[in-house]
């Protein structure tokens, strides 16, 4: 029986390039179902995998009770420091806690396809620790910021979306002057960042204490030694979160946002591609209505015809996924993008086409064939012989 | 036989193919209304938005309040009628729904903000009540509000003194929108700015992410904007005004490019609607060429034949192109229904333009080519079948 659909499998597909109007139909319904799936996703990847390489697990951002991000958080100068001084911190080389108090201000830059219209930029004001706590954070030209001076250095991700903040350019914030002096790379969230020395930030923008500390975490006891001191200590009120917590908890939203869209869309698409599915294998039974009552005549089973006709319409479908998904890669895969983040300000990404995204795009063409083939192919199995071979 | 009911029935002879391309295009169009008008959602929500209010923030974000000790400044500016401010109040609502919550100074919003209605017994008592708050009706309705209620509202960012986030607020007023347009913005509370001042633990006092100012005339919007940025230029308060419909656009933007993405969709959609549908046609009109040699040799013109060709495709479209705008109105009606007016979903009278002129050109895209092909046929091959 096998031998029996594999023989007409291969006369049909054979004849494909004489019907091929009709069997594009199906490869390029699938390719359209397929890129725009793939590549929906593909956004939500590239944004989750950024925001999830930000953050260590060996961390722990602290912010005020009850904030939420770091843009809401405040804490004064006092609890700042109480916070160094708690226990499973780690004690850094110069024998003080390897914590660093960070500044959060937003600044607008207009984005590179743009002439007007700003768009919030994080400038995170730093402690030299900072740096130490974040080791993927290379300087990539230029040099670090010098402490005291308004200088600024950039994230690259930054520099991809957005203008007026190469280096060398001269950035204005709140009637002063900051210079851009280096550039920095860190693969994560923090690339959409501006950073510059905290204590020029808080002079600068009236700040007087912070909006987060970033501690090291001593062993794998650290984090809650940590919030068993925060929380006895009347004085302190504050959230205490694994840093790599903190960033990948901000990804839910934009996942169910974009997976609600893309589950949509795509239903909406695919409900349209197996009704030309459906079209075109019809058409191609009915093409080869008095071919397949001649099989039978000769001795060919009902199933081997089903099952032909089955194959045939999957190997369509493969063929049109194949072709989406080179055609989201291709188009898609690495553009660079930017959206709102947690803290109100823009977090820049790259989609990201990832093999277990063209596999599911691959199972999703797949099902569509299977239903796109069935009725058709029973047709094809149950057309009457001898009337088919009168037909003229 | 008239000549549409010759279309018809031509039609008809191949009912599954016609039924599954009718519904090919029922689904290309539901997803175009649908995606047009989220797209509608995030570019044309301004448009109602007149040029006669300019907002005034901090040039750095709108996230660095300004003092509001501006206030005499700008009000001095000429062409500048009424100056009202907001601060963010960062609220949100039981566990973790944000909240649209400003603190406003009440009747400068008033006079700033004509658009939003409310009687002016419930505009003085939001006024002189310290812990009094507004709310829009959307929000009203949705969170069941009534008033004389007292509102337990949290803010994420400011403290009481007490040092308590758990805020709470008598709700004194429900404004609403004096129109379609403004109505849909009624989904914020308003609480009164001297009160959050004196109540706030950080003493965040006399601070404004936004001050409004209400023009005279709207002809002198581009002059005042720039005589408020040039008074505070190289201030510690430098400032960056623009209309409120530039403000609109430019806030909307950030969420990032939902036009480029719908656009993708689209194509990727009507490009394969195109195939499908082009694919149909061409099928039926190659199925019956001995019949249009028939047809012409009775003495129907070629142009008549060609008329043949595009009404059937034409019919194709426009009745399945009409019935999946008719589904997407439906469906948004039900989005906008179910997310209580939060999601908008609505297919307004634009969409429905935009789809329609879709239906003409697909039309013509996929009737054109079968249909040359029909009106170059000559009798003698045809028959014959060459």
């Amino acid at each position: 029986m096998l031998t029996q659909a594999l023989a007409i499998t291969g006369i049909n597909i054979r004849s494909i390039p004489e019907r091929w109007g009709s069997s594009l139909v199906i490869v390029i319904g699938l390719a359209g179902v397929v890129a725009v799936f793939t590549a929906l996703l593909a956004m939500a990847t590239g944004f989750e995998s950024t925001l999830k390489a930000t953050g260590r697990a060996d961390a722990a951002l602290i912010m005020r009770g009850g904030s939420n991000a770091e843009l809401n958080s405040g804490l004064d100068r006092d609890s700042t420091d109480l916070i160094e001084q708690q226990p499973g911190i780690v004690t850094g080389a110069d024998g003080r806690p390897l914590a660093s108090a960070e500044v959060l201000i937003i600044a607008e830059l207009i984005r590179k396809d743009d002439v007007k219209n700003g768009a919030n930029i994080t400038v995170r004001g730093v402690e030299p620790t900072a740096f130490a706590l974040r080791p993927q954070l290379k300087i990539v030209a230029g040099r670090t910021f010098t402490p005291g001076l308004r200088e600024l250095i950039v994230g690259r991700g930054v520099l991809r979306q957005f203008q007026g903040a190469e280096l060398g350019k001269v950035v204005r914030m709140r009637g002063s002057d900051w210079t851009v002096v280096g550039e920095f790379e860190s693969g994560d969230a923090h690339d959409s960042e501006l950073w510059t020395d905290i204590n020029v930030a808080r002079t600068t923008f009236g700040r007087n204490g912070s909006s987060s500390v970033l501690v090291a975490l001593d062993g794998a006891d650290g984090l809650r030694k940590l919030k068993s001191a925060v929380a006895a200590d009347p004085r302190l009120t504050l959230d205490v979160v694994r840093e790599q917590d903190y960033f990948s908890g901000q990804t839910k939203q934009f996942r169910k946002t974009i997976g609600f869209l893309a589950g949509v869309v795509t239903l909406i698409m695919a409900l349209g591609a197996v009704f030309a599915a459906l079209n075109s294998m019809y058409a191609a039974v009915a093409a080869r209505g008095k071919e397949i009552a001649t099989l039978r005549a000769i001795g060919f089973g009902g199933l081997p015809v089903l099952l032909s006709v089955m194959i045939e319409a999957l190997l369509l479908a493969l063929a049109g996924a194949v072709l989406g998904a080179l055609t989201a890669y291709l188009l898609f895969n690495g553009l660079s993008v930017s959206t709102l983040g947690q803290n109100f300000t823009q977090v820049v990404f790259n989609f990201k086409v990832t093999p277990e995204l063209v596999a599911r795009g691959l199972i999703i063409a797949v099902v569509i064939g299977m239903i796109g083939g069935l009725l058709p192919a029973i047709r094809a199995a149950r057309l009457p012989v001898s009337t088919s071979l009168r037909e003229l | 036989m008239t000549r549409s009911g010759f279309v018809i029935a031509n039609l008809l002879r191949k009912r599954t193919r016609t039924i599954l391309t009718l519904l090919s295009v029922i689904m290309a169009f539901l997803l175009f209304g649908l995606l047009q008008s989220v797209n509608h959602i995030f570019n044309a929500g301004a448009d109602f938005v007149g040029a006669t209010r300019l907002m005034v923030q901090a040039r750095v974000s709108f996230t660095s309040p300004l003092p509001v000790s501006m206030l005499p400044k700008l009000e001095a500016v000429p062409g500048v009628a009424r100056v009202a401010y907001s601060q963010w109040f960062g609220g949100v609502w039981q566990e973790n729904t944000p909240l649209f919550v400003f603190a406003i100074d009440p009747l400068r919003y008033r006079d700033a903000y004509p658009e939003y209605v409310m009687s002016e017994a419930q505009w003085q008592a939001f006024a002189h009540t310290r812990t009094a708050m507004i709310a829009g009706r959307r929000l009203a309705d949705q969170y069941g509000w009534k008033i004389g209620q007292k509102i337990p509202i949290s803010s994420n960012i400011w403290p009481q003194k007490n040092g308590s986030k758990a805020w709470a607020f008598d709700l004194v007023g429900i404004y609403d929108g004096k129109d379609e347009d403004w109505k849909k913005r009624t989904n914020v509370a308003f609480i009164n700015h001297d009160y959050f001042d004196e109540a706030n633990q950080f003493g965040m006092k006399g601070a404004a992410n936004f001050f409004i100012l209400k023009l005279s005339d709207a002809n002198r919007a581009e002059a005042v904007s720039r005589a408020v940025d040039a008074m505070f230029e190289n201030s510690p308060d430098e400032t960056k005004t623009q209309t409120e419909k530039d403000f609109n656009l430019g806030f909307v933007k950030q969420v990032g490019d939902i036009g480029l993405i719908v656009r993708w969709i689209l194509f990727a959609v009507f490009f394969t609607l195109l195939l499908v549908v082009g694919n149909t046609m061409a099928q039926s009109v190659r199925e019956r060429v001995p019949e249009l040699a028939v047809l012409k040799t009775l003495g129907f013109t070629d142009g008549s034949v060609l008329g043949f060709v595009l009404a059937e495709a034409a019919a194709l479209c426009l009745f399945g192109g009409l019935m999946g705008l008719l589904l997407a109105t439906t469906f948004g009606a039900m989005v906008e229904k179910g997310t209580g007016g939060q999601f908008a979903l609505r297919l307004d009278i634009s969409v429905w333009l935009i789809g329609i002129a879709a239906i003409v050109l697909m039309s013509l895209a996929v009737g054109l080519l079968p249909g040359l092909r029909a009106r170059r046929l000559r009798i003698v091959d045809a028959l014959a079948g060459r």
